[in-house]
């Protein structure tokens, strides 16, 4: 059983993703280069934070192209779990795997806070771990992660139960208010048709230690490391 | 190339003295890129010319100290092998020009002099002064500098933990964006600036060079006038991403042997670098400035020299590790570009084009740097104000909620959201507590960091005032249950050819060498940011201090919020009411006169030690010094930070306006589950502790005021920000 | 040979950088603005002499990297 984390110029939670999944598998994830071409025998990807090319033309955009990113897409067919946290959900949009795009925050500002969450799905590899209608509390850290797509996709998105996590208030409302950055349905977390690969603006990987302020993202690396273990 | 045509003592801020010895040490007159050299040398801002003799008072050492000023950040040990690496730096004048780029330079610039030592950054702080609210132009500066200082550590993936804004008319014309940046490395792996030993390849990384930002370094030097807006072509843009390149390809080629020396090219450019490394190396240096990669066309050596593009560093190598070095950097697709060598004349030669441009020897280029005693007269000492001559509010509660609701005192929130205070997975709480902190990773021991400063204090007396920014940076850190270890500074002043001003920086000087004495926070690293005046209007004298602790277990530490219903509240420290100087007297009661509070340093040595070893030793749930605003402000802001009341039942035998918003220095306010044990102790060690109110309930009840609700202070404290930034 | 390609959002999608202009623009006294949506331009300088060649192929730079076809619409213009 391996982790990879894929690292572009410029990710910059690379190391905070390794840290969170080391701490579930047990075993340090492989850190892949952005120029490798090659992803041999991995059970699960992620996609870490950050600024790949400096969110220069469009987040995500440049890093989507990536050689690496081929292998990534085919490993995703076959099955294998792939985890795009903020900028790496950019990158899972923008090359495909994801349905829709991240814009600019409605508030034109970049907002790193606490958000509550409330678990739409949870019987997929990453969510395993809560269950449907909990309200779990991570943080947002990003300038672009206003979730759009057409009407027609968010209907089969929704028709299909791809949405994983909303944002809400700590009761579980999903209201205006709660929404941090403007996104359509409070979206904050996407899976693709098959459930395999998810995309998330919020960070659950910063929230796994009660020091740092909670362990609202634990249950997602323990249902990772249980799911590629299976 | 020829001599310049206007009158060269004019040309670049230099002095008719100044140029004659220029020309005692060339022997003949300078060219346009060797005046250019010289000018941009003994700047203000690379010279220290108004501040060195005083600087040198400052003390340095401690056996915590592995390297005090004069490199590019100071150092310090944390033990087990790790130092702290760290220094604060203004970037005042490009970001009133243009804040977005100027804020986001000043982050860059400050996080390459942490790595260029050898450290990984792990933590941004600054600290920013803005003019009056009302002012037309307070609003855009305050959008653009957040949003660069976001926009860079954003980017680069360094935490932005904390840091203080406060508004003042006096700032109207000349913001202060001072930001500094702590780094980690191991102690065997510190990097410096002296390049040793000839025939050493000299090789330049990063970013291409351009026309951005010449004379930045002169314009730091100089005065505003009406006419700055026209300035900003001079203003460089920041380029994160290339620094986040230029980051890890640097620390990667450190875990090499190959590295001499090396040095981040800021203010002045390939200037300062180049000097600097073959002054300290005892060596000289050749350049080819063909070789440098340029981002422009027919761009001159004098461009070239002075240009402060960003994202460069200039490094000196073991001969024949170049190929090595390029590997590295070529992975990380950046220039690397061999542009000259060191030898043994101690000379700074710079070719072009087959030809010699420029020949200056270095020891006189940097040791006849002029360095002025500039006059000055004591500023003259205030009357102390008693509290029966400061106005009583009518009602202690609506005073209150009114300093919680303004400007100075509200939630910070709209800023810090706009920051990245996460990233690294190591930031302990949220910005907002007293001193950030940030664990060392890998290790269960944190760092602490603060910045402070009062500037109003230093108005009123600057010895106090430099005594008091020192005091209180300090007083942050035991009041999480970290040590103190040692302190940066930035001291932003006016005119020092004013004597008024001088004086103010004299002052203050002495007082924080004073306080960093008697507290053991010597000083490590240093800026100096002076003319901030336009229209000879200056701004409030302000030496703002950057603190760095440190505390053995995380997980030992306290925040500032109430943490639980039926604590007992205790004041450390003596309350004696003083409201000279508030910010009470400033906003509530007819202006900020009287003279500030004095600082008892081993008072607040005691005060200060007494605390932090009773929060590891575990009898404190909550701490939270008392600043701006005094006991109410504070209290107020332990109730909003943990969501509970408090009923403060002190029967004060002093006025209740000044008991409650009084600015008496060394105090803290402390919440424990058994008062008895810390009474006891506080007694034993001689320090002034009075139980003074329970926590609980849905509200807080000051003595003789009404309750109000902690909704209601939670509300006035989060509003003013963002409606202020939302209005137009 | 040079390239000039415009990229602007698509109609219906949200344009919160183009709204925060308009709100400016009110707010310096420009009266009779309707609505404000911003894109991107973006120069590229050809070595070919083929104008068709060269914007079949600054299309497909288009539809593979400078827009994302999700949410914006692109136009590109070839100087001879």
């Amino acid at each position: 059983m391996s982790a990879a984390v894929i690292v572009f110029p410029g990710s910059n939670c690379d190391r905070d993703i390794a840290v969170a999944l080391e701490a579930a598998l047990g075993t340090a994830p492989l850190m892949v280069w952005h120029g490798d071409s090659a992803l041999p025998g991995v059970d699960l990807i992620a996609v870490p934070g950050g600024f790949s090319y400096g969110d220069y033309l469009r987040s995500g955009a440049m890093a989507a192209n990536s050689p690496i990113m081929r292998e990534v897409v085919s490993h995703a067919g076959r099955g294998v779990p792939v985890l795009g946290i903020c900028n790496g959900f950019q990158v899972l949009t923008e090359c495909g795997l994801l349905p829709g795009v991240l814009m600019r925050n409605a508030s034109l500002k970049f907002v790193c806070r606490d958000v509550d969450l409330r678990v739409e799905r949870g019987n997929t590899a990453f969510t395993g771990g809560y269950k449907v209608g909990d309200v779990i509390r991570i943080p947002v850290a990003h300038h672009d992660g206003n979730y759009f797509t057409d009407p027609d996709t968010l209907k089969s998105i929704e028709d299909n139960d791809q949405v994983a996590f909303r944002y809400c208030e700590p009761d579980g409302t999903v209201s205006d208010a709660a929404n941090p950055n403007g996104s359509l349905a409070n979206i904050a977390g996407v899976l693709n048709g098959n459930g395999n690969v998810l995309g998330m603006m919020p960070h659950p990987e910063r929230l796994i230690d009660p020091l740092l302020g909670g362990t609202g993202g634990t249950p997602m690396f323990t249902a990772l490391a249980e799911a590629v273990a299976a | 190339m020829s001599s310049p045509a206007t009158r060269p003592e004019d040309l670049m801020g230099l002095t008719k003295g100044e140029y004659d010895t220029i020309l005692d040490i060339l022997g003949r007159e300078p060219n346009l890129t060797e005046l250019g050299i010289f000018s941009v040398m003994w700047s203000e801002h690379c010279s220290y010319k108004s501040s060195k003799l005083w600087l040198k008072t400052l003390p340095t050492e401690g056996p915590q100290v592995i390297q005090g000023p004069g490199e590019n950040a100071g150092v310090i040990d944390i033990g087990d092998g790790l130092a702290a690496i760290f220094k604060i730096e203004s970037h005042n004048h490009p970001s009133f020009i243009e804040p977005y780029q100027g804020a986001a330079t000043g982050v860059g610039g400050i996080l390459r002099d942490v790595f260029t030592m050898g450290a990984r950054p792990v933590a941004n702080m600054n600290a920013l002064r803005f003019g009056s609210p009302d002012h037309p132009k307070t609003r855009h500066l305050v959008d653009g500098v957040v949003a660069g200082i976001g926009g860079y550590g954003n980017c680069i993936g360094v935490p932005t933990v904390g840091g203080e804004v406060n508004f003042d008319p006096a700032y109207n014309g000349n913001i202060l964006v001072n930001a500094m940046t702590v780094g980690i490395a191991s102690t065997d792996k510190i990097f410096y600036s002296a390049a040793a030993g000839v025939g050493l390849p000299v090789v330049y990384v990063g970013s291409k060079t351009g026309r951005d930002g010449i004379h930045g370094a002169t314009m730091a030097s100089a005065e505003f006038d009406d006419d700055s807006d026209e300035k900003r072509p001079t203003v460089q843009v920041g380029d994160p991403f290339t620094e986040k390149l230029l980051l890890e390809a640097c620390l990667e080629l450190m875990a090499t042997d190959a590295i001499v020396a090396i040095q981040d090219m800021g203010a002045a450019g390939l200037t300062s670098s180049s000097v600097e490394m073959a002054s300290k190396g005892n060596v000289g240096i050749t350049l080819s400035l063909d070789d440098v990669p340029q981002r422009e066309e027919n761009m001159t050596p004098y461009e070239l020299m002075l240009s402060e593009s960003q994202e460069r560093m200039l490094m000196v190598l073991k001969p024949g590790r170049e190929d090595e070095a390029r590997a590295i950097f070529e992975k990380w697709e950046l220039d690397l570009s061999v542009i000259g060598e060191t030898n043994d004349s101690q000379r700074l030669v710079l070719m072009w084009k087959g030809e010699i441009d420029a020949d200056i020897p270095i020891p006189p280029l940097v040791e006849a740097a002029p360095e002025y005693d500039r006059p000055w007269t004591a500023t003259p000492p205030r009357a102390v104000r008693e509290p029966s001559e400061v106005a009583e509010p009518t009602d202690i509660s609506e005073a209150l909620l009114t300093l919680i609701g303004s400007s100075d005192l509200c939630s910070r929130r709209w800023v810090w959201e706009q920051y990245d205070h996460m990233v690294m997975g190591d930031t302990v709480g949220r910005p907002g507590g007293d001193a950030a902190m940030v664990r060392v990773h890998g290790t269960k021991k944190a760092l602490a960091i603060s910045t402070d400063c009062t500037p109003r204090y230093v108005e009123g007396n600057p010895v106090e005032g430099g005594k008091q920014a020192v005091a209180e940076a300090w007083r942050n850190v035991p009041s999480v249950g970290a040590k103190p270890l040692a302190v940066t500074n930035n001291l932003n002043f006016g005119n020092p050819e004013r004597d008024e001003i001088m004086a103010q920086l004299v002052g203050a000087v002495q007082g924080m060498g004073a306080a960093c004495e008697a507290l053991d926070a010597p000083v490590v690293s240093g800026n100096v940011s002076l003319y901030n005046e336009t229209n000879g209007q200056a701004i409030l004298p302000t030496p703002v201090i950057g603190c760095v602790g440190l505390i053995d277990d995380a997980a030992s530490a306290v925040g500032n919020g109430f943490t639980a219903e039926g604590q007992t509240i205790i004041i450390v420290g003596q309350t004696a009411g003083w409201l000279g100087c508030s910010i009470y007297q400033r906003d509530l009661a007819g202006g900020s006169n009287g003279a500030p509070p004095p600082v008892d340093l081993v008072t607040e040595r005691r005060n200060g030690d007494f605390v932090r070893t009773a929060i590891l030793d575990g009898l404190v749930s909550a701490c939270h010094d008392v600043s701006d605003g005094g006991l109410a402000v504070a209290l107020a802001e332990m109730a909003i930070a943990g969501g509970i009341g408090a009923e403060i039942d002190a029967t004060p035998d002093i006025p209740t306006h000044a008991w409650a918003f009084g600015e008496d220095q060394a105090r803290y306010v402390v919440t424990c589950s058994d008062p008895d044990d810390f009474l006891h102790r506080a007694a034993a060690a001689g320090v002034p502790a009075e139980a003074t109110g329970t926590t609980g309930g849905p509200a807080l009840t000051l003595p003789g005021a009404k309750p109000i609700s902690v909704a209601n202070l939670r509300e006035t404290h989060a509003r003013w920000f963002p409606e202020y930034m939302a209005s137009r | 040979m040079k390239a000039r390609v415009h990229i602007t959002l698509k109609n219906g999608v949200l344009d919160p950088q183009g709204k925060a202009i308009h709100h400016s623009l009110e707010g310096l006294g420009f009266d009779g603005v309707d609505d404000v949506r911003q894109g991107k331009f973006i120069e590229i300088e050809l070595s070919g002499n083929d104008p068709d060649a060269a914007r079949a192929s600054v299309s497909e730079m288009c539809e593979k990297l400078l827009a994302n076809t999700v949410i914006e619409n692109y136009a590109v213009e070839i100087d001879d």
